[in-house]
């Protein structure tokens, strides 16, 4: 087996000619992240200009309102940027600034993981271009022209599905072409080794916290932590510290759409199959001769047709759960959470507000849950009023 | 099964031309005749691609052509039939050009079995770089099919750690990026070949970018083959199930330019 193995997922299913450039990344990070200076600077970027440590706030209204567990809500939505994606940017671009690159690309679909490397890129000086979805594009025109003013350069991807996993594919393919300056900041624990390893360890800083936040507040571990799931990064932070913590429930959010008993969905582990895409072995929703499905889901950030390898293996073994959330369940979350809490979180964390709606009340009193509320969702304002059949511009 | 691909470097001079084209586009029945017809026309060997979703190593003219033969139909087993109705006529060396997707989701042993029974000489796979070949290597070597080695500028020191392994031919990546048709090709080709065959005497040809004749000669030149893929299918593109006499015109002129090299 190669290197970047999560069992019998992940690994390094890339062109050659990119496989230098890995083997060198790999190295960079090894060292980096031993390095004092390194994790000093990156520290001080994550307080001083990112706004880490991220609030715990307990939901009191929330709590009283479903009956059972106490409501916990990590609030990587108040990071700069809006998302925890600047989390895992600030670092790879600090890393890839250390390796001597000038320039990043990157993918994104809901267009957080874009505006937060697009920020990063004009901190540091560098280039930037992002690649997105034609259809994102339109779903997200807000996103878009944020990544403008910050001085990146967004191309439409006009193949495939155009959504998420064409804009990667389309981000693989200019990397390949320019590598030598290049850092592609990919955006999720996904993709071939070492991505998922270094972008779980710079989200992992979200459980990290949360467990000195929740244990200062509750003395115990929470009994669950909540989390969407597209590629699986805002996730793996959430769930990374406390996986050893056998106790503590880990139950990941996946995109049901319009169900998964319809072919409008984006659920990987419910719907998708092992199979080998972006760089890793996986699971991924695809029809009988391994061609990759076009997914759909409301929420651009979690249209993707896998799930990071370090998820399929946590499902393999059975340590977290992975459950669909429909986009109906996940707009009435979006908008209870607006109405209880005057929280207006992105549609993506709603996936994961759903879910603890309908468990909330299994559990006792004494119990908490964090739902890790991934990111904010003037984003998505737009789009709710559409769903709602209420004609607004952007 | 005894694997033809040296067969394709057995010629005159020794120098192969290499087409390439996409299953099913346009169409099953088209695939079949533009294969005969680009040997007819003296290639020396035809790489069959098996379309797939999310080709991640090609430019936008073998990506849509993996669209058009999808959006019509064509299929993994589909391919296996393109073939079995080659084989009917002609023994010329056959790859597969596919990712790794499609192979394992049919089975590695299932498919290099299917590829054994009807005479499939090699596998060309794009995303499988040598750390992860060993998962597809064995069932493939198994029944006969050569894993293609590729190797790529950035190769380096991976230059021959890959040939010293390899099986059938070398696909030399003649460029950064992604398959595609360019005017210029800069890469020190010839220190990479050299490099190559200082540890094998594997067969090397040089892909990605060529589509005149003049950079068939230069390519094959300085290795053992020039290999042609966007340029066969803008043909095709342009030409639908209409293109059989531009296709043999055009690998006759490459195939010349080649055998003078």
């Amino acid at each position: 087996m190669s290197k970047g193995r999560y069992g019998i997922h992940g690994g390094q299913y890339i062109s050659e000619t990119l496989m230098n450039e890995l083997i060198r990344l790999e190295e960079a990070y090894e060292h980096y992240k031993k390095d004092p200076e390194f994790n000093a600077e990156l520290q001080k970027l994550f307080n001083e200009y990112a706004g880490r440590p991220s609030l715990l706030y307990y939901a009191d209204k929330m709590t009283k309102d479903l009956g059972g567990a106490k409501i916990y809500l990590k609030r990587e939505d108040l990071n700069h940027t809006g998302s925890h994606k600047i989390n895992n940017v600030l670092g790879q671009a600090l890393l890839a600034k250390k390796m001597g690159k000038t320039r990043l690309i990157a993918e994104t679909g809901a267009g957080q993981h874009g505006v937060a490397t697009a920020t990063a890129a004009a901190l540091l000086g560098m280039e930037c271009e992002i690649f997105m979805g034609k259809e994102d594009t339109d779903r997200q025109a807000l996103n878009v022209y944020r990544m403008e003013l910050l001085g990146a350069k967004v191309h439409p991807v006009t193949s495939g599905t155009m959504t998420l996993k064409d804009a990667v594919n389309e981000t693989m393919r200019e990397w390949t072409n320019r590598v030598n300056d290049t850092h592609y900041c990919l955006g999720s624990v996904m993709g071939p080794h070492p991505f998922p390893m270094i972008v779980r360890d710079f989200q992992s800083v979200i459980s990290k916290e949360m467990k000195e936040q929740i244990l200062k507040a509750e003395g115990k571990l929470p009994a669950a932590v909540i989390a969407c799931v597209g590629g699986g990064s805002n996730a793996m932070g959430a769930f990374y510290n406390f996986i050893e913590d056998k106790e503590v429930k880990l139950i990941g959010c996946e995109a049901a759409g319009k169900g998964v008993d319809t072919a409008l969905t984006a659920a990987t582990i419910a719907t998708g199959s092992l199979g080998i895409f972006h760089g890793m072995k996986s699971y991924f929703c695809q029809d009988e001769y391994g061609q990759i499905a076009p997914v759909y889901s409301i929420s651009a950030g979690l249209d993707y047709p896998g799930i990071g390898p370090e998820h399929a293996y946590l499902h393999d073994i059975g340590r977290a759960q992975y459950v669909p959330v429909t986009d109906d369940e996940a707009v009435d979350a979006f908008e209870y959470l607006a109405r209880t809490e005057g929280i207006i979180c992105a549609i993506e964390s709603a996936h994961a507000v759903a879910h603890a709606l309908k468990i909330a009340k299994d559990f006792g009193k004494d119990d908490s849950i964090i739902i890790n509320i991934s990111g904010r969702g003037d984003k998505d304002v737009a789009a709710i009023a559409r769903y709602r059949g209420v004609d607004i511009h952007d | 099964m005894t694997n033809k691909i040296h067969k394709a470097f057995e010629n005159s001079n020794g120098k192969a031309f290499i087409a390439f084209l996409t299953a099913g586009d346009p169409d099953a029945d088209s695939t079949v005749k533009y294969v005969l017809e680009m040997e007819k026309a003296g290639a020396d060997l035809i790489e069959i691609g098996i379309p797939f979703s999310d080709p991640t190593a090609e430019g936008v003219v073998i990506q849509d052509a993996n669209i058009r033969a999808l959006k019509n139909g064509m299929t993994t087993d589909g391919a296996f039939e393109i073939v079995r109705r080659i084989r009917e006529v002609s023994q010329i060396p056959l790859c597969f050009m596919t990712y790794c997707n499609p192979v394992f989701h049919y089975g590695y042993d299932r498919f290099f079995t299917r590829c054994e029974e009807l005479g499939v000489d090699g596998i060309i796979i794009p995303d499988l770089p040598y750390e992860e070949k060993a998962e597809m290597e064995e069932p493939a070597n198994a029944h006969g099919v050569a894993v293609i080695s590729m190797i790529a500028p950035t190769s380096e020191a991976r230059i021959q750690t890959t040939a010293k392994e390899a099986k059938g031919f070398i696909y030399v990546v003649s460029s950064m990026g992604v398959t595609g048709v360019r005017s210029e090709i800069k890469t020190d080709l010839k220190s990479i070949v050299e490099s190559i065959r200082e540890v094998t005497d594997v067969p090397c040809a040089i892909g990605f970018g060529i589509s005149t004749p003049e950079q068939a000669k230069k390519m094959a030149a300085i290795s053992d083959g020039s290999i042609v893929g966007s340029a066969i299918v803008k043909i095709i593109a342009a030409k639908g199930a209409n293109a059989a006499e531009d296709l043999f015109n055009y690998v006759k002129s490459m195939k010349d330019a080649v055998k003078e090299a």
